[in-house]
């Protein structure tokens, strides 16, 4: 409990982490509640009012887009499904890399030599063809977007884990546990598993931009979310083929996302000094 | 190191081998054919082109099929382009790619190394901060979003470069479709060699030099640099990794007639031998390149040959 209250002390004291913080909740919170209070619905044309610029009219805040539909509305639901993808993904690439990691680690030797040599060839193949390949042989549906992105993204996540469990493993509690009979799989997932959290939350928030990045430029060639659900990546699609007429198409969805990964990443930069700091210094 | 190197190149071929299975395979088990999309055939038509394109055989046959023409690099016919091959439809493509591709990377090394070389000898200083942020934000923006933002206010407001491909000539159309795919790689090589050029800069060689009166860009010339460049260099897989899969985007915004604009349209076609070969031949280019960097890495580092 003191060293939880510790870490909260660290993180509140940290100013570019409850900065970015800051932005993503209210970004987040925006793109909840901003689409419940518009007049607008996320798939209504209206042909009367193509590609209106931003302004007061209509409360059409960010302009409409080349079929009338409200751009508020669709960069906010857009928005909410990068989130979402994102963090699909990441608690998918969290499990296995965590299951593999600590399994890895735990057994070590000949099994261990093998499966970190199975991670080392994955990490050399240009992965996001693979999951193109998978999306071509596939109907596209959002549960295999999130496996397939969730399974590039484990492979980080395993690593670290593998290293981490390989020193929790020599610990006193660990063959206490072992000499009173405890089965491997319950020393895995009860012992170790549990003081691995740290490590886990500084890479997972490391993964959510990855998996941003990754949904986001397959919804950008076409392959990802479809019409007329859409995710911040297929509206930088649409207003790619816009901007010489309505550079508010491309600019406004293209920014959310900058700013959306922008924050994760230092977000992710700072939980790492926090939860690092007694190794660093 | 020619024991080294080609005990390296035979650790490769079960990676490929992999891949190509892996490939294949996936391909293979998508639900419908790759005839089923189009207007409904005559059964005889529709057996006929299965026979041609060999999908009427057990799936470990046509496997076996495609391994031992893949060898003579025979990656069969193109299911939509139906005069060309897929070998081909590479061989054309490729060089475009490869071009833009090369020169992406060496203007990232160029500036990576430049700026992250600037951070470290001014840290903690304005200048070591504002290239500190300004890689965190080429990081985090991808190249589809730096690509049309480029071309909007490059191309279309001011007017300066040109914005597509086609009906340009010379070097002024590589110059945005270079930059967008530099520009995360830059981001990436300066953060790099900051952190290894602070270590290096850190080290008791260098406080010797230090002690004989040497000058700092002496010091930063002669003995440095070097080691500095050794995650850099590690890096290098990664990078040509990310500049593959850039390109795949880049080339679609600029139109141009690379390999990566051929395997999205191949993708959204379903087409699925050229995708099949595409992957494969990026997969196969990947692991080479990783095998090369590794090669150079044992070259400059002799520590590591010895494990």
């Amino acid at each position: 409990m003191r060293m939880l209250a510790d870490t909260l002390r660290r993180m509140s004291k940290s100013r570019s982490l409850m900065f970015s913080a800051g932005i993503l909740v209210s970004i987040v919170i925006v793109a909840i509640v901003g689409p419940m209070l518009s007049p607008h619905d996320y798939q209504q044309t209206d042909f009367d009012n193509l590609l209106h610029a931003p302004g007061r009219a209509h409360m059409q805040f960010f302009g409409t887009d080349d079929l009338g539909r409200d751009l508020f509305v669709r960069s906010m639901l857009g928005v909410q499904v990068t989130i979402v993808v994102a963090i699909v993904a990441s608690i998918v690439s969290l499990v296995i890399g965590v299951a593999y990691g600590a399994i890895a680690g735990y057994v070590g030797g000949r099994v261990d030599a093998v499966m970190m040599r199975f991670v080392d060839t994955l990490y050399a193949l240009p992965f996001i063809f693979f999951v193109i390949l998978l999306m071509v042989a596939f109907e596209r549906n959002f549960l295999l977007i999130f496996v397939a992105i969730g399974a590039i993204n484990w492979l980080d996540m395993a690593r670290i884990v593998r290293g981490q469990t390989l020193s929790l493993r020599e610990r006193e509690f660990v063959d206490a546990a072992r000499l009173t009979g405890v089965s491997a799989a319950r020393i895995i997932f009860r012992h170790i598993a549990p003081n691995l959290v740290g490590v886990v939350i500084v890479y997972v928030t490391l993964t959510i931009p990855q998996a941003i990045l990754v949904e986001s430029f397959l919804s950008f060639l076409g392959l990802g979310i479809q019409e007329p659900q859409t995710s911040l990546g297929a509206l930088v699609d649409a207003g790619v083929n816009q901007m010489e007429g309505a550079s508010w198409m491309l600019l406004i969805p293209a920014a959310l996302l900058a700013v959306i990964l922008l924050c994760f990443n230092f977000l992710g930069d700072a939980m790492r000094d926090v939860f690092d700091a007694k190794d660093a210094r | 190191m020619l024991r080294y190197a080609l005990l390296r190149l035979l650790g490769a071929i079960p990676t490929l081998l992999l891949v190509i299975v892996l490939a294949f395979l996936m391909v293979h088990a998508a639900p419908g054919g790759p005839f089923d999309d189009e207007r409904v055939l005559p059964p005889e038509t529709r057996a006929a082109l299965e026979a041609a394109y060999d999908l009427d055989e057990p799936l470990h046959q046509q496997l076996l099929g495609y391994l031992s023409r893949l060898v003579r690099g025979d990656m069969g016919p193109s299911y939509r382009y139906r005069d060309h091959t897929v070998s081909e439809l590479i061989g054309n493509a490729f060089p475009v790619s490869l071009k833009l591709g090369a020169m992406a990377m060496l203007l990232a090394i160029v500036i990576g190394v430049a700026a992250g070389s600037l951070a470290a000898l001014r840290r903690n200083t304005l200048v070591d901060r504002a290239v500190m942020v300004l890689a965190m934000t080429g990081i985090s923006i991808p190249v589809f979003v730096i690509a049309p933002v480029l071309v909007l206010f490059l191309a279309v407001n001011l007017n300066w470069l040109p914005a597509g491909w086609s009906g340009n000539e010379g070097a002024a159309r590589f110059v945005l479709p270079v930059v967008a795919l530099a520009l995360p790689q830059i981001a990436y090589i300066a953060r790099l060699t900051r952190a290894s050029m602070i270590d290096v800069l850190a080290s008791d060689f260098v406080r010797t030099a230090r002690a004989q009166g040497l000058g700092t860009s002496a010091i930063v010339r002669y003995h440095a640099l070097k080691p500095a460049m050794l995650p850099v260099l590690s890096y290098m897989g990664p990078a040509i990794a990310a500049i593959l899969t850039g390109s795949v985007v880049v080339e679609e915004i600029f139109g141009i007639p690379g390999l990566g604009q051929f395997f999205v349209r191949g993708a959204l076609n379903r087409d699925y031998t050229l995708v099949l070969g595409i992957v494969i031949f990026y997969a196969t280019l990947v692991v080479l390149l990783n095998l090369v960097v590794d090669l150079l890495y044992s070259a400059i580092d002799p520590r590591i040959r010895r494990r």
